[in-house]
Protein backbone atom coordinates (compact mmCIF):
# COMPACT_ATOMS: atom_id res chain seq x y z
CA UNK A 1 0.00 0.00 0.00
CA UNK A 2 1.16 3.52 -0.75
CA UNK A 3 2.64 5.48 2.08
CA UNK A 4 0.45 8.27 3.41
CA UNK A 5 1.70 11.83 2.90
CA UNK A 6 1.47 12.60 6.58
CA UNK A 7 0.87 10.25 9.45
CA UNK A 8 0.48 11.27 13.08
CA UNK A 9 0.41 8.54 15.71
CA UNK A 10 -0.82 9.46 19.17
CA UNK A 11 0.90 12.86 18.91
CA UNK A 12 1.09 14.67 22.24
CA UNK A 13 2.64 18.08 22.75
CA UNK A 14 2.68 20.80 25.40
CA UNK A 15 4.53 24.10 25.40
CA UNK A 16 5.77 23.88 29.00
CA UNK A 17 7.33 20.59 30.11
CA UNK A 18 5.28 20.45 33.32
CA UNK A 19 2.10 22.08 32.13
CA UNK A 20 -0.99 20.08 33.07
CA UNK A 21 -2.74 20.81 29.76
CA UNK A 22 -1.64 19.40 26.43
CA UNK A 23 -1.82 21.67 23.40
CA UNK A 24 -2.11 18.55 21.27
CA UNK A 25 -3.51 15.66 23.23
CA UNK A 26 -3.09 12.36 21.44
CA UNK A 27 -3.90 13.03 17.82
CA UNK A 28 -3.70 10.27 15.22
CA UNK A 29 -4.36 11.04 11.61
CA UNK A 30 -3.40 10.17 8.06
CA UNK A 31 -3.33 12.53 5.14
CA UNK A 32 -3.18 10.75 1.79
CA UNK A 33 -1.30 11.99 -1.25
CA UNK A 34 -3.37 14.49 -3.21
CA UNK A 35 -5.92 14.86 -0.47
CA UNK A 36 -7.38 18.20 0.64
CA UNK A 37 -8.00 18.18 4.38
CA UNK A 38 -9.47 21.08 6.32
CA UNK A 39 -8.84 21.36 10.05
CA UNK A 40 -11.40 23.34 12.01
CA UNK A 41 -11.54 24.35 15.60
CA UNK A 42 -12.14 27.25 17.95
CA UNK A 43 -9.23 29.42 19.13
CA UNK A 44 -6.73 27.54 21.25
CA UNK A 45 -7.91 24.08 20.23
CA UNK A 46 -4.40 23.08 19.16
CA UNK A 47 -4.84 23.14 15.42
CA UNK A 48 -1.93 25.50 14.72
CA UNK A 49 0.27 23.56 17.11
CA UNK A 50 -0.61 20.37 15.27
CA UNK A 51 0.20 22.02 11.92
CA UNK A 52 3.68 22.94 13.12
CA UNK A 53 4.35 19.24 13.71
CA UNK A 54 3.97 18.45 10.03
CA UNK A 55 7.30 19.96 9.01
CA UNK A 56 9.29 19.50 12.18
CA UNK A 57 8.99 23.06 13.48
CA UNK A 58 7.70 21.37 16.64
CA UNK A 59 8.50 17.82 17.66
CA UNK A 60 5.98 15.69 19.52
CA UNK A 61 6.65 14.95 23.18
CA UNK A 62 5.26 11.46 22.74
CA UNK A 63 4.01 9.74 19.62
CA UNK A 64 5.43 10.14 16.14
CA UNK A 65 4.87 12.20 13.05
CA UNK A 66 5.88 10.61 9.75
CA UNK A 67 6.25 12.61 6.56
CA UNK A 68 6.25 10.16 3.65
CA UNK A 69 7.57 7.61 6.10
CA UNK A 70 10.32 9.87 7.52
CA UNK A 71 10.19 10.48 11.24
CA UNK A 72 10.33 14.24 11.93
CA UNK A 73 12.65 13.52 14.85
CA UNK A 74 15.49 12.39 12.59
CA UNK A 75 17.68 15.44 12.22
CA UNK A 76 19.40 14.42 8.99
CA UNK A 77 16.02 14.33 7.26
CA UNK A 78 15.05 17.83 8.45
CA UNK A 79 15.57 19.64 5.13
CA UNK A 80 14.06 16.74 3.19
CA UNK A 81 10.97 17.00 5.32
CA UNK A 82 10.73 20.77 5.08
CA UNK A 83 11.16 20.63 1.34
CA UNK A 84 8.29 18.14 1.02
CA UNK A 85 5.93 19.89 3.37
CA UNK A 86 5.66 23.59 2.65
CA UNK A 87 4.08 25.82 5.22
CA UNK A 88 2.23 29.08 4.72
CA UNK A 89 1.37 31.24 7.72
CA UNK A 90 -1.28 33.76 8.54
CA UNK A 91 0.51 37.07 8.11
CA UNK A 92 1.96 37.42 4.62
CA UNK A 93 4.11 40.37 5.70
CA UNK A 94 6.06 38.25 8.14
CA UNK A 95 6.98 35.49 5.70
CA UNK A 96 8.45 37.48 2.87
CA UNK A 97 12.20 37.85 3.21
CA UNK A 98 13.42 39.63 0.10
CA UNK A 99 12.69 43.08 -1.29
CA UNK A 100 11.66 41.85 -4.76
CA UNK A 101 8.95 39.26 -5.43
CA UNK A 102 11.05 36.93 -7.59
CA UNK A 103 13.96 37.04 -5.16
CA UNK A 104 11.65 36.01 -2.38
CA UNK A 105 10.24 33.13 -4.40
CA UNK A 106 13.84 32.05 -5.01
CA UNK A 107 14.73 32.20 -1.31
CA UNK A 108 14.04 28.55 -0.52
CA UNK A 109 15.86 27.39 -3.65
CA UNK A 110 18.85 29.53 -2.76
CA UNK A 111 18.88 27.89 0.65
CA UNK A 112 18.71 24.43 -0.88
CA UNK A 113 21.64 25.23 -3.15
CA UNK A 114 19.77 24.75 -6.43
CA UNK A 115 22.07 25.75 -9.33
CA UNK A 116 21.37 29.22 -10.74
CA UNK A 117 20.49 27.91 -14.24
CA UNK A 118 17.82 25.58 -12.87
CA UNK A 119 16.53 28.13 -10.38
CA UNK A 120 15.26 30.64 -12.95
CA UNK A 121 12.85 28.11 -14.45
CA UNK A 122 11.58 26.83 -11.13
CA UNK A 123 10.99 30.34 -9.84
CA UNK A 124 9.08 31.30 -12.98
CA UNK A 125 7.01 28.10 -12.78
CA UNK A 126 6.17 28.71 -9.13
CA UNK A 127 5.16 32.31 -9.82
CA UNK A 128 2.92 31.19 -12.71
CA UNK A 129 1.33 28.48 -10.57
CA UNK A 130 0.51 31.03 -7.89
CA UNK A 131 -0.63 33.58 -10.45
CA UNK A 132 1.80 36.34 -9.55
CA UNK A 133 4.16 36.14 -12.52
CA UNK A 134 3.18 39.64 -13.66
CA UNK A 135 4.27 41.05 -10.30
CA UNK A 136 7.70 39.42 -10.30
CA UNK A 137 9.68 42.64 -10.24
CA UNK A 138 7.52 44.48 -7.73
CA UNK A 139 8.41 45.21 -4.13
CA UNK A 140 6.30 43.07 -1.78
CA UNK A 141 5.05 46.02 0.24
CA UNK A 142 3.41 47.45 -2.90
CA UNK A 143 1.15 44.39 -3.27
CA UNK A 144 -2.27 43.70 -1.77
CA UNK A 145 -2.69 41.17 1.04
CA UNK A 146 -3.97 38.46 -1.29
CA UNK A 147 -1.11 39.01 -3.71
CA UNK A 148 1.43 38.94 -0.88
CA UNK A 149 -0.02 35.67 0.38
CA UNK A 150 0.29 34.22 -3.11
CA UNK A 151 3.92 35.35 -3.17
CA UNK A 152 4.37 33.40 0.06
CA UNK A 153 2.69 30.37 -1.53
CA UNK A 154 4.90 30.68 -4.62
CA UNK A 155 7.95 30.84 -2.33
CA UNK A 156 6.89 27.53 -0.83
CA UNK A 157 5.84 25.70 -4.00
CA UNK A 158 9.13 26.64 -5.67
CA UNK A 159 10.55 23.86 -3.46
CA UNK A 160 8.15 21.49 -5.29
CA UNK A 161 6.62 20.15 -2.10
CA UNK A 162 4.22 17.23 -2.05
CA UNK A 163 2.12 18.82 0.65
CA UNK A 164 1.09 22.33 1.55
CA UNK A 165 0.15 23.18 5.13
CA UNK A 166 -1.81 26.42 5.41
CA UNK A 167 -1.99 27.83 8.91
CA UNK A 168 -4.97 30.17 8.61
CA UNK A 169 -3.42 31.49 5.44
CA UNK A 170 -6.53 33.43 4.47
CA UNK A 171 -7.42 34.83 7.89
CA UNK A 172 -5.96 38.30 7.32
CA UNK A 173 -7.23 38.80 3.79
CA UNK A 174 -10.24 40.63 2.43
CA UNK A 175 -12.92 38.49 0.73
CA UNK A 176 -11.52 39.04 -2.74
CA UNK A 177 -7.95 38.21 -1.71
CA UNK A 178 -9.22 35.16 0.14
CA UNK A 179 -11.05 33.90 -2.93
CA UNK A 180 -7.95 34.38 -5.11
CA UNK A 181 -5.78 32.50 -2.63
CA UNK A 182 -8.31 29.67 -2.29
CA UNK A 183 -8.56 29.36 -6.06
CA UNK A 184 -4.78 29.08 -6.26
CA UNK A 185 -4.76 26.42 -3.56
CA UNK A 186 -7.56 24.40 -5.19
CA UNK A 187 -5.71 24.53 -8.49
CA UNK A 188 -2.46 23.34 -6.89
CA UNK A 189 -4.40 20.51 -5.29
CA UNK A 190 -6.33 19.39 -8.39
CA UNK A 191 -3.91 20.04 -11.22
CA UNK A 192 -0.62 19.30 -9.53
CA UNK A 193 -1.78 16.75 -6.99
CA UNK A 194 -0.27 18.58 -4.03
CA UNK A 195 -1.84 17.47 -0.76
CA UNK A 196 -3.29 20.35 1.22
CA UNK A 197 -3.86 20.63 4.95
CA UNK A 198 -5.78 23.86 5.48
CA UNK A 199 -6.29 25.15 8.97
CA UNK A 200 -9.10 27.62 8.78
CA UNK A 201 -11.86 29.51 10.48
CA UNK A 202 -13.95 29.81 7.36
CA UNK A 203 -16.58 27.13 6.96
CA UNK A 204 -17.04 27.95 3.29
CA UNK A 205 -13.39 27.07 2.74
CA UNK A 206 -13.68 23.85 4.72
CA UNK A 207 -16.74 22.89 2.67
CA UNK A 208 -14.49 22.64 -0.42
CA UNK A 209 -12.18 20.09 1.19
CA UNK A 210 -12.22 16.31 0.66
CA UNK A 211 -12.23 15.71 4.38
CA UNK A 212 -12.87 17.85 7.45
CA UNK A 213 -11.37 17.38 10.90
CA UNK A 214 -12.76 19.23 13.87
CA UNK A 215 -10.45 19.75 16.83
CA UNK A 216 -11.31 20.67 20.36
CA UNK A 217 -9.11 20.61 23.44
CA UNK A 218 -6.15 19.21 21.51
CA UNK A 219 -8.07 16.21 20.15
CA UNK A 220 -9.81 15.39 16.92
CA UNK A 221 -13.49 15.23 17.83
CA UNK A 222 -15.17 14.98 14.44
CA UNK A 223 -14.00 13.63 11.14
CA UNK A 224 -15.58 13.01 7.79
CA UNK A 225 -16.52 14.53 4.47
CA UNK A 226 -17.79 18.12 4.69
CA UNK A 227 -21.32 16.77 4.19
CA UNK A 228 -21.04 14.30 7.04
CA UNK A 229 -19.58 16.85 9.40
CA UNK A 230 -21.69 19.88 8.59
CA UNK A 231 -25.01 18.03 8.57
CA UNK A 232 -24.53 17.58 12.30
CA UNK A 233 -25.13 21.27 12.87
CA UNK A 234 -25.85 21.01 16.59
CA UNK A 235 -22.69 19.05 17.29
CA UNK A 236 -20.52 21.40 15.21
CA UNK A 237 -21.96 24.35 17.14
CA UNK A 238 -21.19 22.66 20.43
CA UNK A 239 -17.48 23.01 19.56
CA UNK A 240 -17.97 26.77 19.22
CA UNK A 241 -17.90 26.64 15.44
CA UNK A 242 -20.31 27.90 12.83
CA UNK A 243 -21.68 25.81 10.02
CA UNK A 244 -21.76 27.03 6.42
CA UNK A 245 -24.62 29.40 5.77
CA UNK A 246 -26.31 26.97 3.38
CA UNK A 247 -26.38 24.26 6.07
CA UNK A 248 -27.74 26.74 8.55
CA UNK A 249 -30.50 27.80 6.18
CA UNK A 250 -31.40 24.16 5.50
CA UNK A 251 -31.61 23.55 9.25
CA UNK A 252 -33.92 26.48 9.84
CA UNK A 253 -36.14 25.48 6.92
CA UNK A 254 -36.40 21.91 8.22
CA UNK A 255 -37.34 23.29 11.62
CA UNK A 256 -40.04 25.35 9.90
CA UNK A 257 -41.41 22.15 8.43
CA UNK A 258 -39.95 21.95 4.95
CA UNK A 259 -38.78 18.49 3.84
CA UNK A 260 -35.24 19.27 2.70
CA UNK A 261 -32.68 16.50 2.24
CA UNK A 262 -29.61 16.15 4.46
CA UNK A 263 -26.08 17.07 3.47
CA UNK A 264 -26.66 20.51 2.01
CA UNK A 265 -23.57 22.61 2.54
CA UNK A 266 -22.98 24.79 -0.48
CA UNK A 267 -25.22 27.60 -1.79
CA UNK A 268 -25.67 25.72 -5.07
CA UNK A 269 -26.89 22.55 -3.40
CA UNK A 270 -29.23 24.59 -1.29
CA UNK A 271 -30.62 26.40 -4.33
CA UNK A 272 -31.12 23.13 -6.21
CA UNK A 273 -32.92 21.52 -3.31
CA UNK A 274 -35.21 24.51 -2.94
CA UNK A 275 -35.84 24.57 -6.67
CA UNK A 276 -36.78 20.88 -6.64
CA UNK A 277 -39.05 21.51 -3.70
CA UNK A 278 -40.82 24.41 -5.40
CA UNK A 279 -41.39 22.42 -8.59
CA UNK A 280 -43.00 19.57 -6.70
CA UNK A 281 -46.72 20.24 -6.89
CA UNK A 282 -48.41 20.66 -3.56
CA UNK A 283 -45.27 20.75 -1.46
CA UNK A 284 -45.63 24.43 -0.70
CA UNK A 285 -48.87 26.20 -0.22
CA UNK B 1 4.91 62.36 6.30
CA UNK B 2 6.71 59.21 7.43
CA UNK B 3 6.44 57.50 4.10
CA UNK B 4 8.72 60.18 2.63
CA UNK B 5 11.65 58.64 4.42
CA UNK B 6 13.78 56.62 2.06
CA UNK B 7 17.15 55.25 2.88
CA UNK B 8 19.70 55.43 0.12
CA UNK B 9 17.44 57.14 -2.40
CA UNK B 10 17.48 55.43 -5.70
CA UNK B 11 16.62 56.99 -9.05
CA UNK B 12 16.09 54.17 -11.54
CA UNK B 13 17.52 54.79 -14.98
CA UNK B 14 19.20 53.09 -17.87
CA UNK B 15 22.48 54.98 -18.21
CA UNK B 16 25.95 53.46 -18.28
CA UNK B 17 26.38 54.56 -14.68
CA UNK B 18 23.19 52.73 -13.69
CA UNK B 19 24.01 49.54 -15.53
CA UNK B 20 27.59 49.35 -14.35
CA UNK B 21 28.53 46.45 -12.07
CA UNK B 22 27.72 47.62 -8.53
CA UNK B 23 30.98 46.19 -7.20
CA UNK B 24 32.90 48.35 -9.64
CA UNK B 25 30.86 51.36 -8.57
CA UNK B 26 31.68 50.78 -4.91
CA UNK B 27 35.38 50.38 -5.63
CA UNK B 28 35.45 53.47 -7.84
CA UNK B 29 33.62 55.46 -5.18
CA UNK B 30 36.17 54.43 -2.57
CA UNK B 31 39.01 55.24 -4.96
CA UNK B 32 37.40 58.60 -5.65
CA UNK B 33 37.31 59.41 -1.92
CA UNK B 34 40.97 58.44 -1.57
CA UNK B 35 41.97 60.56 -4.55
CA UNK B 36 39.95 63.45 -3.21
CA UNK B 37 42.02 63.47 -0.06
CA UNK B 38 45.34 62.72 -1.68
CA UNK B 39 45.04 65.33 -4.41
CA UNK B 40 44.47 68.25 -2.10
CA UNK B 41 45.64 70.82 -4.65
CA UNK B 42 43.08 73.22 -6.20
CA UNK B 43 43.59 71.84 -9.72
CA UNK B 44 43.08 68.26 -8.54
CA UNK B 45 39.92 69.16 -6.70
CA UNK B 46 38.61 71.17 -9.63
CA UNK B 47 39.23 68.21 -11.92
CA UNK B 48 37.53 65.76 -9.57
CA UNK B 49 34.53 68.10 -9.38
CA UNK B 50 34.45 68.19 -13.17
CA UNK B 51 34.56 64.40 -13.27
CA UNK B 52 31.68 64.23 -10.86
CA UNK B 53 29.63 66.71 -12.90
CA UNK B 54 30.27 64.57 -15.97
CA UNK B 55 29.07 61.40 -14.21
CA UNK B 56 25.94 63.12 -12.94
CA UNK B 57 25.31 64.30 -16.49
CA UNK B 58 25.77 60.81 -17.95
CA UNK B 59 23.50 59.29 -15.28
CA UNK B 60 20.93 62.05 -15.93
CA UNK B 61 20.62 62.76 -12.22
CA UNK B 62 19.47 66.38 -11.73
CA UNK B 63 22.17 68.52 -10.12
CA UNK B 64 19.74 70.02 -7.63
CA UNK B 65 19.69 66.63 -5.90
CA UNK B 66 23.28 67.34 -4.84
CA UNK B 67 22.04 70.38 -2.93
CA UNK B 68 19.34 68.24 -1.34
CA UNK B 69 21.85 65.65 -0.18
CA UNK B 70 24.14 68.39 1.16
CA UNK B 71 21.43 69.98 3.27
CA UNK B 72 21.82 67.79 6.37
CA UNK B 73 25.59 68.22 6.58
CA UNK B 74 25.65 71.95 5.78
CA UNK B 75 26.13 72.89 9.46
CA UNK B 76 29.12 70.56 9.66
CA UNK B 77 30.70 72.12 6.59
CA UNK B 78 30.11 75.63 7.90
CA UNK B 79 31.44 74.77 11.33
CA UNK B 80 34.65 73.18 10.07
CA UNK B 81 35.34 75.93 7.57
CA UNK B 82 34.92 78.61 10.24
CA UNK B 83 37.28 76.71 12.52
CA UNK B 84 39.78 76.34 9.70
CA UNK B 85 39.42 79.99 8.84
CA UNK B 86 40.48 81.14 12.30
CA UNK B 87 42.80 78.44 13.50
CA UNK B 88 45.08 77.89 10.52
CA UNK B 89 48.08 80.10 10.95
CA UNK B 90 50.27 80.77 7.97
CA UNK B 91 53.08 82.94 6.79
CA UNK B 92 52.64 86.43 5.43
CA UNK B 93 50.50 89.22 6.68
CA UNK B 94 47.14 88.41 8.17
CA UNK B 95 44.18 89.45 6.07
CA UNK B 96 42.14 90.36 9.07
CA UNK B 97 42.89 90.94 12.69
CA UNK B 98 40.49 91.79 15.49
CA UNK B 99 40.90 91.00 19.20
CA UNK B 100 41.93 87.33 19.31
CA UNK B 101 40.74 86.57 15.76
CA UNK B 102 43.26 86.50 12.96
CA UNK B 103 42.70 85.25 9.42
CA UNK B 104 45.64 84.27 7.26
CA UNK B 105 45.49 83.64 3.51
CA UNK B 106 46.42 80.01 4.18
CA UNK B 107 43.37 79.71 6.42
CA UNK B 108 41.06 80.92 3.67
CA UNK B 109 42.61 78.60 1.15
CA UNK B 110 42.35 75.64 3.47
CA UNK B 111 38.78 76.42 4.52
CA UNK B 112 37.59 76.68 0.91
CA UNK B 113 39.42 73.55 -0.22
CA UNK B 114 38.17 71.58 2.73
CA UNK B 115 34.52 72.47 2.20
CA UNK B 116 34.70 71.83 -1.54
CA UNK B 117 36.26 68.48 -0.80
CA UNK B 118 33.50 67.52 1.62
CA UNK B 119 30.88 68.62 -0.91
CA UNK B 120 32.55 66.47 -3.59
CA UNK B 121 32.70 63.57 -1.14
CA UNK B 122 28.99 63.71 -0.36
CA UNK B 123 28.01 64.24 -3.98
CA UNK B 124 30.21 61.33 -5.05
CA UNK B 125 28.85 58.84 -2.55
CA UNK B 126 25.29 60.02 -3.23
CA UNK B 127 25.79 59.22 -6.89
CA UNK B 128 26.40 55.62 -5.88
CA UNK B 129 23.10 55.33 -4.00
CA UNK B 130 21.21 57.36 -6.62
CA UNK B 131 22.18 54.99 -9.40
CA UNK B 132 22.20 51.66 -7.52
CA UNK B 133 19.15 50.03 -5.93
CA UNK B 134 19.65 49.01 -2.28
CA UNK B 135 19.19 45.33 -3.14
CA UNK B 136 21.90 45.38 -5.76
CA UNK B 137 24.09 47.34 -3.39
CA UNK B 138 23.63 44.68 -0.71
CA UNK B 139 24.55 41.95 -3.19
CA UNK B 140 27.64 43.89 -4.18
CA UNK B 141 28.72 44.41 -0.58
CA UNK B 142 28.27 40.72 0.11
CA UNK B 143 30.27 39.82 -2.95
CA UNK B 144 33.06 42.28 -2.16
CA UNK B 145 33.32 41.17 1.45
CA UNK B 146 33.27 37.47 0.62
CA UNK B 147 37.07 37.06 0.91
CA UNK B 148 36.76 38.21 4.54
CA UNK B 149 34.46 35.29 5.34
CA UNK B 150 37.64 33.23 5.65
CA UNK B 151 38.56 35.46 8.58
CA UNK B 152 35.23 34.48 10.20
CA UNK B 153 33.60 37.78 9.37
CA UNK B 154 29.86 36.95 9.17
CA UNK B 155 29.50 38.30 5.62
CA UNK B 156 26.38 36.39 4.63
CA UNK B 157 24.67 37.23 7.91
CA UNK B 158 25.41 40.93 7.45
CA UNK B 159 24.00 40.90 3.94
CA UNK B 160 20.92 38.99 5.12
CA UNK B 161 20.40 41.50 7.90
CA UNK B 162 20.62 44.37 5.45
CA UNK B 163 18.14 42.71 3.10
CA UNK B 164 15.66 42.05 5.89
CA UNK B 165 16.07 45.60 7.19
CA UNK B 166 15.38 46.99 3.73
CA UNK B 167 12.41 44.68 3.35
CA UNK B 168 10.87 45.71 6.68
CA UNK B 169 11.47 49.46 6.60
CA UNK B 170 8.26 50.19 4.66
CA UNK B 171 6.30 47.68 6.76
CA UNK B 172 7.44 49.21 10.04
CA UNK B 173 6.90 52.77 8.80
CA UNK B 174 3.35 51.77 7.95
CA UNK B 175 2.94 50.26 11.36
CA UNK B 176 4.34 53.35 13.11
CA UNK B 177 1.77 55.44 11.29
CA UNK B 178 -1.01 53.09 12.42
CA UNK B 179 0.16 53.14 16.04
CA UNK B 180 0.43 56.93 15.97
CA UNK B 181 -3.12 57.20 14.67
CA UNK B 182 -4.33 54.74 17.29
CA UNK B 183 -2.66 56.72 20.07
CA UNK B 184 -3.99 59.99 18.69
CA UNK B 185 -7.47 58.48 18.70
CA UNK B 186 -6.92 57.79 22.40
CA UNK B 187 -6.02 61.43 22.97
CA UNK B 188 -2.22 61.39 22.71
CA UNK B 189 -0.71 64.75 21.82
CA UNK B 190 2.19 64.05 19.52
CA UNK B 191 2.67 67.26 17.58
CA UNK B 192 2.74 69.97 20.21
CA UNK B 193 4.07 70.56 23.66
CA UNK B 194 7.51 71.17 25.04
CA UNK B 195 10.50 69.21 23.79
CA UNK B 196 10.53 66.88 26.81
CA UNK B 197 6.78 66.31 26.47
CA UNK B 198 7.17 65.36 22.86
CA UNK B 199 9.92 62.91 23.71
CA UNK B 200 7.69 61.39 26.38
CA UNK B 201 4.85 61.15 23.88
CA UNK B 202 7.03 58.85 21.79
CA UNK B 203 7.11 56.16 24.47
CA UNK B 204 3.57 54.88 23.80
CA UNK B 205 4.50 54.65 20.13
CA UNK B 206 7.85 52.96 20.51
CA UNK B 207 6.78 50.25 22.96
CA UNK B 208 4.04 48.76 20.75
CA UNK B 209 6.30 49.16 17.75
CA UNK B 210 9.08 47.19 19.43
CA UNK B 211 6.74 44.46 20.62
CA UNK B 212 5.31 44.04 17.18
CA UNK B 213 8.77 44.07 15.61
CA UNK B 214 9.84 41.24 17.90
CA UNK B 215 6.71 39.28 17.07
CA UNK B 216 7.36 39.80 13.38
CA UNK B 217 10.97 38.69 13.83
CA UNK B 218 9.79 35.53 15.52
CA UNK B 219 7.34 34.67 12.75
CA UNK B 220 9.83 35.56 10.04
CA UNK B 221 12.43 33.30 11.62
CA UNK B 222 9.93 30.44 11.59
CA UNK B 223 8.93 31.12 7.98
CA UNK B 224 12.61 31.17 7.01
CA UNK B 225 13.20 27.86 8.77
CA UNK B 226 10.23 26.39 6.91
CA UNK B 227 11.99 27.34 3.72
CA UNK B 228 15.10 25.46 4.77
CA UNK B 229 17.20 28.49 5.70
CA UNK B 230 20.40 27.37 7.41
CA UNK B 231 22.86 30.20 7.02
CA UNK B 232 25.09 31.07 4.13
CA UNK B 233 26.69 27.67 3.69
CA UNK B 234 25.99 26.01 0.35
CA UNK B 235 23.71 28.78 -0.74
CA UNK B 236 23.25 29.64 -4.41
CA UNK B 237 21.78 32.83 -5.83
CA UNK B 238 19.03 33.54 -8.34
CA UNK B 239 20.97 36.40 -9.82
CA UNK B 240 24.71 36.36 -9.86
CA UNK B 241 26.56 39.59 -10.47
CA UNK B 242 28.36 39.47 -13.79
CA UNK B 243 31.41 41.53 -14.59
CA UNK B 244 31.03 42.29 -18.31
CA UNK B 245 33.38 43.76 -20.88
CA UNK B 246 31.59 47.12 -20.59
CA UNK B 247 32.29 47.03 -16.87
CA UNK B 248 35.94 46.37 -17.55
CA UNK B 249 36.02 49.32 -19.95
CA UNK B 250 34.29 51.56 -17.40
CA UNK B 251 36.77 50.46 -14.77
CA UNK B 252 39.73 51.27 -16.97
CA UNK B 253 38.32 54.68 -17.88
CA UNK B 254 37.61 55.46 -14.24
CA UNK B 255 41.11 54.38 -13.22
CA UNK B 256 42.66 56.58 -15.95
CA UNK B 257 40.60 59.62 -14.99
CA UNK B 258 41.33 59.25 -11.29
CA UNK B 259 44.97 58.65 -12.18
CA UNK B 260 45.02 61.95 -14.09
CA UNK B 261 43.58 63.79 -11.09
CA UNK B 262 46.22 62.26 -8.86
CA UNK B 263 48.96 63.08 -11.37
CA UNK B 264 48.17 66.80 -11.23
CA UNK B 265 49.28 66.76 -7.64
CA UNK B 266 52.68 65.36 -8.54
CA UNK B 267 53.24 67.13 -11.85
CA UNK B 268 51.97 70.61 -11.01
CA UNK B 269 52.26 70.81 -7.22
CA UNK B 270 52.08 74.60 -7.32
CA UNK B 271 48.49 74.68 -8.45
Amino acid sequence: MEQPMLRGQEVKFRYEPDSPTWAVDGVSLDVQKGEFVAVLGANGCGKSTLAKHFNAILLPETGTVLVEGMDTRIEEKLYDIRQRVGMVFQNPDNQIVATVVEEDVAFALENLGVPTEEMRGRVDDAMRMAGIYEKREKAPHKLSGGQKQRVAIAGVIAMRPDCLVLDEATAMLDPRGREAVMQTIRRLNREFGISVVAITHYMEEAAQADRVLVMSGGRIVMEGTPKQVFSQTARVRSYRLDVPQAAELRDELVKAGLPLPEGIITPNECAEALFALLREPGSCQ
Amino acid sequence: MLSDITIGQHFPGDSVVHRCDPRLKIIVTIAYIVVLFMAANPLGIALSLGLLALLYGVAKIPYRLILKSLKPILPVILFTSILNLFFITGEGTPLFHWWIFTIYPAGVRYAVLMSVRVVALIAGTSLLTYTTSPIVLTDAIESLLRPFAKLHLPVHELAMMMTIALRFIPTLIDETQKIMNAQKARGAKLDNGKFTERIQALIPILIPLFISAFRRADELAMAMECRCYHGGEGRTRLKNLKFTKTDLLCGVVAALLLGCVLATRLLVPGL
